[in-house]
């Protein structure tokens, strides 16, 4: 009996400090999101005020499965996300074994590491966007010295570069992270394994490949997983290095543009929960794969 | 075999300092642009290092655009979004480390969940809250906003951190007469004080870094933050962008974050491998 009093005063004390969490989410988290998802269903400006929205259903969807915009949008958020979460991977993998050595000035090293990611994504999306200028960037100076290139090249303005080129500053931010997080999947493997496998003879190539690999998967995973959902929100490195462009814009960067710039806040919030809809599935996918452990 | 280990180990140093300049140099090169003078900024061939240093531009970026405002409206939004989910997660992680009930696991799960929430998604429905609010262009549409990304991942690192200490000490307390709100101020956040940095420290750079909520929700320097202040700094025509001033603003708001990134190196990357969170 008193056992049964203690669980149920327990329980209470939870719910009253779970309470203003979950009161602050509900306003900020829930409400706005079935918000957006209700304004998906109706025509209205944004500069309205009062919002005078007006009941058009399924418009704004059968509206988006046609736009070709959103579909290019789609297309550079998935090019964006593959190639630069890929790239993450590999290099962050090759910096963490590379950092894992023992070596003088590894700290120095580690602290490097946490440089890029320090940095706001706006200030580095502008630094770049300076080092990429055409005539007086540093990244066409260095590549004309290395005799890589010709002539300068317009990094930004030219179509087929310009994503490249964003790429290659996401993954210059996020590379050192991905490091990072490796780096400690790396150290919790035991020391043990390799002077078994030593003894048994194993060269540094099958260590890699039958210890390193297979023990670094979850941590791999989580990574992984991490980044692309963070990818497929993409919005601040790309609106600021080249702005509202059909050749580099993400979904985020499209729906932010017909809401707060074309004031259509029906349309953008159609967008919004299409993007919405899409990242949730990966989110399922995330906890599912991982399994987080409450207790 | 002697000279191949020679060759080995230099080749390993070479990687080692190439990973290094190439991590580094982007930075190196704020810093370098942020002091050239303008004659010098637009010339070609383009210079390593600045011929005469030109801290004037940094005074500038303070006298010519409205930067000083700007980084008050990014401290106070940043400082206070940061105390208040510190302050409101701290009950919450302790709910959730600690007692058994009913209904924890989908709140935790709902909880992470809230932390992977693409910010576009809610954009819409969060402009017109605001409004209806009357917070447009002010702290408090930030702070209030801010709480979407802070407070779940705060309530999350907290736990994990209120889970790693020992219930003998809260137990002799509740003994002792204490209530459930003492036991979390007297005798569990001392101990959990380095879950509250690591959680701050990250909630901080989350804050001060944020830019779509804040373009968004901020017209003037009444309530701009660093971030969008950087994004639109303009010169004397559209054509003219002010790179040193940009640079130098750059650098000024960069510091302070590699200040705090190198004192608390450590608990950073225990922050951010114990909850795996986004960069």
């Amino acid at each position: 009996m008193a056992r049964r009093s203690l669980t149920k005063r327990q329980a209470q004390i939870a719910w009253v400090f779970l309470a203003p969490t979950q009161l602050i989410l509900l306003v900020v988290a829930a409400y706005p999101l079935f918000r957006t998802f209700q304004l998906s269903l109706y025509r209205a400006n944004l500069l309205d005020y009062p919002l005078r929205p007006e009941w058009v259903g399924l418009a704004n969807y059968v509206y988006l499965i046609q736009d070709a915009y959103w579909w290019i949008s789609v297309k550079n958020t998935v090019i964006f996300t593959v190639v630069s979460v890929v790239l993450e991977t590999v290099l962050g993998l090759g910096i963490a074994l590379l950092v894992n050595a023992r070596f003088p000035l590894r700290g120095a090293m580690r602290t490097a590491m946490l440089i890029p990611w320090a940095i706001p994504t706006v200030v580095s999306a502008q630094m770049w966007r300076w080092m990429y200028n055409d005539v007086y960037g540093v990244v066409n100076d260095l590549l004309l010295r290395l005799h890589l290139i010709a002539r300068p090249l317009a990094w930004l303005a030219d179509p087929h570069l310009v994503l490249p080129a964003v790429i290659a500053v996401d993954v210059w931010k996020t590379t050192p992270f991905m490091a990072l997080l490796l780096l400690a999947g790396l150290q919790s493997i035991p020391e043990e394994l390799y002077e078994a496998a030593r003894v048994d003879g194993a060269g540094a190539l099958q260590q890699f490949w039958f210890i390193t690999l297979p023990l670094l998967v979850p941590a791999l995973l989580v990574a992984l997983i991490f980044r692309t959902l963070d990818a497929l929100r993409v919005f601040d490195v790309i609106y600021v290095m080249t702005g509202v462009n059909p050749s580099t814009m993400s979904m985020s960067v499209y729906a932010r543009q017909q809401l707060v710039d074309f004031g259509d806040l029906g349309y953008g919030s159609a967008i919004s929960t299409g993007i919405f809809l899409i990242i949730a599935l990966f989110v399922v996918l995330y906890l599912t794969a991982l399994r987080v452990e409450v207790d | 075999m002697r000279p191949l280990r020679f060759l080995s180990r230099v080749g390993f140093y070479l990687l080692v300092l190439l990973v290094f300049v190439y991590l580094v140099f982007p930075f190196y090169w704020a810093v370098v642009s942020s002091l050239k003078d303008p004659q010098e900024l637009f010339a070609t061939p383009v210079t390593y290092w600045p011929k005469h240093l030109r801290w004037q531009n940094y005074l500038d970026v303070f006298t010519m655009q409205p930067f000083g405002r700007n980084l008050l409206n990014s401290a106070v939004v940043a400082g206070t979004t940061t105390l208040l989910a510190l302050l409101v997660g701290s009950f919450a992680a302790y709910a959730l480390g600690r007692f058994r009930f009913f209904g924890k696991r989908p709140i935790y799960y709902a909880i992470l969940a809230v932390t992977m929430f693409p910010q576009i998604s809610v954009l819409g429905g969060m402009y017109v809250l605001i409004k209806t609010l009357g917070l447009y262009n002010t702290w408090w549409a930030l702070i209030f906003s801010y709480m979407i990304f802070t407070l779940p991942f705060t309530v999350w690192v907290l736990t994990s951190f209120v889970r790693e200490i020992p219930r003998e000490l809260e137990e002799a307390a509740y003994v002792d007469g204490a209530t459930p709100v003492q036991v979390l101020f007297l005798v569990l956040l001392p101990l959990m004080a380095p879950g509250l940095v690591t959680a701050g420290l990250l909630a901080f750079i989350g804050a001060w870094n944020e830019f779509l909520f804040a373009l968004t929700f901020t017209v003037d320097d009444r309530a701009r933050t660093v971030p969008v202040a950087i994004a639109f700094f303009s010169g004397a025509s559209q054509y003219e962008l002010p790179w040193a001033q940009i640079m130098a603003a750059s650098v000024i708001v960069t510091v302070p974050l590699i200040v705090l990134v190198l004192i608390f190196q450590q608990r950073i990357i225990a922050g951010l491998t114990a909850g795996a969170v986004k960069g």
